[in-house]
């Protein structure tokens, strides 16, 4: 297994504002990866550049073996891209954009069973103006992968998902994933990381501040776990011993028993929390804001 | 999904020709186009109007030359959609495609740029030739326009559609960056040509003119579209009715060229593939 993805020293700089400073990324074929990050983290601007939309200031960056600054037809047609907003080709039906977007690849999915697949066989028909929000981000899930590609860039793919949609994009995914697409994941739902990503890196002013197994990041695998019961609560780094402990003196059931690690979302808290000392403790970047939520 | 892995089939099949791309643009362009259903319905609509409105004004014949005012409003009008469709919709057409992302879209998938600009100029190509048909229908019909009879003058007539269409097809394209955003792009866009039409002979025969304006507007390819189409469609009686008492066909093809060989280095050298907010 290679880098399908490999980052050393990226920078970008917007004007005043540093965006990316010096920003080292690792992506495994095959696995899923998720970029976590406040707004104006210099995460979309750090996929854009991978996507080869974006020209950087410095830094080595090389994307299924290839320099993403010089996109050839050839690299493009082995990458998917979900961009986080499009609405465009309004007046064609689902049917015919699918079918469209096909003519790009050389051996492209067939529409009809991708419809099928991500839901949106009964639209077929409907101009994709008529959707809504949820189908069409599933028109834009299709359209990413319908070239059959080797990597696949979603950013923050479920964004005004209800849970249920939430539920089966997941499912999406993972079938991609199972199939050994590599997968870039920017989201803000640390639910969403760590039921689908292999590993998350958590961007904050414009670099990694952590990375790895979701379940373990941050220590959180080893930190002192929470024991709470209807009586009181404790924290341990034996959280099996309390158990047993409290189970002798209620004699079997512990009311309202549970034990707890931080969740990923405490420790995402925690990481991008401005340690900077620059920041001061206010909002990190709180300068880059309109330039990366405009993008 | 159960599918092949992604990985495996890759480097057998070779991607499609650009030509299929480019075909393939041009299919989805014209059928988009078509679909805006209050867009075409006034697109082909605007020049008829003008005929209708035109040709009941003035109804008399221009100055004993037996030219009618069908034929000097035909010409007129048939160089107006030209630019009208070339330069003025399909700018306003790309600036809405830069604004609500499709070119963005575009530029992520495997797909040769000029596919995007040969699929665009084959629906104005598309959109233009139905315009001029119907509107050369209704002079017939109801105007008693006579189409000329000479395969030299059809041949006339093709070169200077074909480089007329070109040439404002790719100042569409060159003004499609100069609007801020997708919104203000029908204003931005609208004025030069309203005012073009004014002064190239399109509303107002360019003999009625102060000099200044003539000249001004010589620099700009609708009065050489207008004057080309003429010789087409007044035949030589009507070249009495020229400035210079002739139709001018070298220069008309010389303006016409330059224009679109400056329209295209403008291309070449500014057109974005980002809106404004994409940075």
């Amino acid at each position: 297994m290679g880098h399908a993805i490999r980052v050393r020293g990226l920078t970008k700089r917007y004007g005043e504002v540093q965006a990316v400073g010096g920003l080292d990324l690792d992506v495994e074929e095959g696995e899923v990866f998720a970029v976590l990050g406040p707004n104006g983290a210099g995460k979309s601007t750090t996929v854009e550049i991978l996507e080869g939309y974006r020209q950087r200031d410095a830094g080595e960056v090389t994307v299924l073996g290839r320099d993403p600054a010089r996109p050839t037809r050839e690299w493009r047609s082995r990458i998917g891209i979900v961009l986080q907003t499009a609405d465009d080709r309004a007046e064609l039906t689902v049917r015919e954009t699918l079918r469209h977007f096909a003519t790009y690849y050389a051996n492209p999915r067939d529409p009809d069973e991708l419809m099928e697949q991500v839901g949106l066989t009964d639209s077929a028909g409907k101009r994709i103006r008529q959707l809504s929000g949820g189908q069409r981000r599933r028109v834009d899930v299709a359209l990413g992968v319908i070239g059959r590609p080797e990597l696949l860039f979603l950013d923050e793919p479920t964004t005004g998902f209800d849970p249920e949609a939430r539920r089966r994009f997941w499912e999406l995914i993972e079938g991609l994933a199972h199939d050994g697409t590599t997968i870039v994941l920017t989201t803000h739902y640390l639910e969403e990381a760590e039921t689908l990503a292999d590993r998350v890196a958590v961007v904050a002013r414009g670099r990694v501040v952590a990375e790895g197994d979701p379940a373990t990041l941050g220590g959180r695998a080893t930190a002192k776990a929470r024991v709470t019961w209807s009586d009181g609560e404790v924290e341990t780094d034996n959280p099996t011993a309390a158990v047993l402990q409290l189970s002798r003196r209620y004699d079997g059931e512990i009311p309202g028993l549970t034990v707890t690690r931080p969740t990923l979302e405490d420790v995402y808290l925690r990481l991008i929390d401005a340690r900077d000392p620059l920041s001061g403790g206010v909002p990190v970047t709180a300068a880059a804001v309109p330039v990366e939520s405009a993008s | 999904m159960t599918t092949t892995p992604a990985a495996v089939p890759r480097a057998a099949v070779p991607l499609p020709s650009p030509l299929r791309i480019a075909l393939a643009r041009a299919a989805v362009e014209t059928k988009v186009l078509f679909r805006e259903r209050d867009a075409v319905v006034f697109t082909f609509a605007l020049p008829i109007v003008f005929l209708v409105l035109f040709a009941s004004i003035f109804s008399d014949s221009a100055e004993g030359t037996g030219v009618t005012v069908a034929q000097l409003y035909t010409a007129g009008l048939i160089g107006s959609g030209v630019m009208g469709t070339g330069f003025q919709n399909l700018g306003i057409g790309i600036a809405g495609d830069r604004e609500d992302g499709t070119l963005k879209r575009l530029v992520g998938l495997p797909m040769p740029r000029a596919a995007y600009f040969i699929g665009k100029i084959a629906s104005v190509l598309v959109m233009t030739v139905l315009q001029v048909a119907i509107l050369l229908a209704i002079a017939v019909l109801f105007y008693g326009l006579e189409l000329p009879a000479e395969v030299s003058t059809w041949a006339t007539f093709a070169w200077v559609f074909v480089l007329g269409v070109s040439a404002a097809s790719v100042l569409g394209i060159a003004v499609s960056g100069l609007p801020r955003s997708g919104k203000s792009a029908t204003a931005v866009i609208s004025l030069p040509f309203v005012v073009l039409q004014f002064v190239s002979g399109v509303f107002i025969p360019i003999t009625q003119l102060p000099d200044w304006l003539v000249n001004a507007a010589s620099i700009f390819p609708l009065k050489w579209m207008c004057q080309g189409f003429r010789s087409v469609f007044l035949g030589d009686a009507g070249a009495a009715l020229e400035l210079t008492g002739s139709y001018e066909l070298g220069k008309v093809a010389l303006v016409l060229a330059a224009w679109l060989v400056g329209g295209l280095v403008l291309c070449v050298t500014t057109f974005r593939w980002k809106g404004r907010r994409d940075g």
